[in-house]
């Protein structure tokens, strides 16, 4: 308990509790103003869609919100100061070495794929994908009003990727992990000697398909057989595609919509099922190449 | 007495002086209201009117102006901070030391810096939430989404360099956990797939770019603080201004289109 409070009080850690009491608070007001929307036929927003005056009705809001943001941020910094160490010293890891809070969800992905994937790839798609949003959403509703009736696909993807792959992952990168990134409970003491087992396969391993043949080399089965997995992940949008290709919707959205909408998803999705298979299965890597893993 | 001073100011506000200042008195008028907004350049950035719901905090969450409002208490209090700074490995931290404990109101500044760009993160991914669950991006406002995640980025970027100046343990682990990705860059990075068939070494590769070494020193330092006070908050202005514009131009705040049937 007393660890508990020592990682949730450390001046750092604060932004982290802040963000994840706002952003549940805000998921919340967010859902209940949805679900009014929804029960009824014109949007609560349609009904104060009459023109008032800026000055004064939006700059007074503005003034105020602004008076409170500063009074809150004054108060903060008088009260609790930024961290400062001891001097840098590139000869002395601590341990745990972790990055800035917002980036500890990648660093919590880092257990789970090979650095080319979750330094550089995901970042990259995290970002593509978010740009790309406008493009391959091309539902005309619900646009300028709270609903979920009417976009619930959008939503709960959104929601599955903010609220659990960003904002949950950093929590758990935070207040989850101790000296050699290991899990740890938050009231658990940081043993910085604690022992954890190597068990790690490989996924064909399970199978029974070794990764490496007698004399070290790879085994092209195994890479095969990987191969054929993650093929066959992708491949689940084909046949979406097949199975859904005369409705309106498909129609509308287009193949390169698709394709892209699809790969997009599925490649996101298959983040939590490494995670899963890890946490449950102990799986290293799907594929092993003598380029890269996966 | 009272009379004396009621001439006084009718007097004053003939002048040409306070004419050339002040164009519209303050009464309450329909027309004043709106000329308090078009005839100020700070507040001639919002319409003259706008919608009811649009003024509603419970529909904005207001997370966008509080990013600005931000960015704001970032700027100034970050120029404050680097008169007492110096980005050279010999005196970054010990500037540390003097500012949190020998100069007047250093640790305030410090401290307002520091929680300000920790806020700003939160507001930033809390606006883009809100902005995604009202479909705002949807059209005519598609690009000036894109805009907005590349401000995200940006947001993030400059809290990551911000992080490296104190120059203290905290600040090199976590820059060199995060700067070390960048070996595993494909094609880029000495560690990355296709890294090394390219000829990437490690005094060669992108991380090596970005950190002006093989490892977070000196040189990463002065980088990151260039990056930190003016290429990225100049690269973040230019975007605001077109962000901000472009709300304008798209038709102001997103609200339900009430000219069609359906919404």
């Amino acid at each position: 308990m007393e660890h508990l409070l020592k990682i949730i009080s450390k001046p750092d850690n604060l932004p982290i509790i802040l963000m994840l009491v706002l952003t549940l608070f805000y998921a919340w007001l967010a859902w209940k103003k949805a679900a009014k929307n929804d029960r009824q036929d014109i949007s609560e927003e349609a009904k104060q869609a009459d023109k008032v005056q800026v000055w004064p009705y939006l700059v007074k809001v503005e003034f105020l919100g602004a008076l409170v943001v500063m009074v809150i941020l004054t108060f903060w910094s008088f009260l609790l100061d930024a961290p400062l160490e001891e001097p840098a010293n590139p000869a002395l890891t601590p341990n745990p070495s972790k990055a800035p809070w917002y980036f500890l969800g990648l660093q919590e992905i880092l257990v789970y794929f090979d650095p080319w994937i979750a330094g550089v790839l995901i970042p990259t798609f995290i970002i593509i994908g978010l740009a790309a949003i406008p493009y391959i959403d091309i539902n005309p509703k619900g646009n300028g009003y709270y609903t979920f009736k009417e976009r619930k696909f959008a939503i709960l993807t959104f929601c599955f990727g903010f609220l659990l792959l960003w904002v949950a992952l950093i929590v758990l990168g935070t207040f989850f992990r101790g000296p050699g990134w290991n899990l740890f409970w938050p009231w658990e003491y940081w043993d910085t000697h604690r022992v954890v087992a190597l068990t790690n396969i490989d996924f064909t391993e399970l199978f029974g398909i070794p990764t490496r043949l007698v004399d070290d080399s790879l085994n092209p089965v195994a890479m095969i057989f990987g191969s054929v997995v993650i093929v066959a992940w992708y491949l689940i949008a084909v046949v979406y595609y097949v199975w859904k290709k005369n409705t309106d919707v498909m129609q509308k959205l287009g193949l390169v919509r698709y394709s892209i909408t699809a790969f997009l998803f599925l490649t996101m999705m298959a983040v939590p099922i490494k995670i899963i298979l890890r946490l449950t299965l102990n799986v290293k890597y799907i594929l092993v190449t003598p380029f890269f893993n996966i | 007495m009272l009379g004396i001073l009621d001439q006084l100011k009718s007097k004053w506000e003939k002048t040409d002086v306070y004419k050339s200042i002040f164009r519209h008195n303050y009464q309450d008028t329909q027309r004043n209201r709106a000329l308090q907004i078009v005839d100020n350049v700070f507040l001639h950035l919002h319409p003259v009117r706008i919608s009811r719901h649009a003024t509603n905090i419970g529909f904005t969450w207001g997370m966008g102006g509080i990013t600005f409002l931000l960015f704001i208490v970032l700027t100034i209090t970050g120029v404050i901070l680097m008169f007492y700074y110096r980005p050279a490995a010999e005196y970054a931290y010990d500037d540390m030391k003097y500012l949190m404990n020998d100069v007047a109101f250093g640790p305030l500044m410090r401290n307002m810096h520091r929680w300000a760009a920790h806020a700003m993160v939160i507001t930033v991914m809390l606006h883009m939430f809100r902005v995604f669950l009202t479909g705002s991006y949807k059209p005519p406002r598609q690009f000036n989404w894109v805009i907005g995640v590349i401000l995200l980025t940006l947001t993030l970027f400059l809290s990551f360099t911000g992080y490296l100046l104190p120059w203290d343990q905290l600040a090199i682990w976590a820059v060199t956990v995060g700067t070390n990705m960048a070996r595993a860059t494909p094609l880029l990075g000495h560690e990355g797939p296709f890294g090394p068939e390219l000829g990437m070494k490690i005094d060669n590769d992108v991380r090596f770019v970005l950190l002006g070494g093989t490892q977070v020193g000196p040189p990463t330092l002065l980088r990151f603080y260039v990056l930190h006070c003016i290429f990225l908050p100049l690269v973040g202005g230019i975007l605001m201004i077109v962000h901000f514009w472009r709300i304008r131009k798209d038709g102001g705040i997103s609200g339900p289109d009430v000219t069609s049937k359906k919404f």
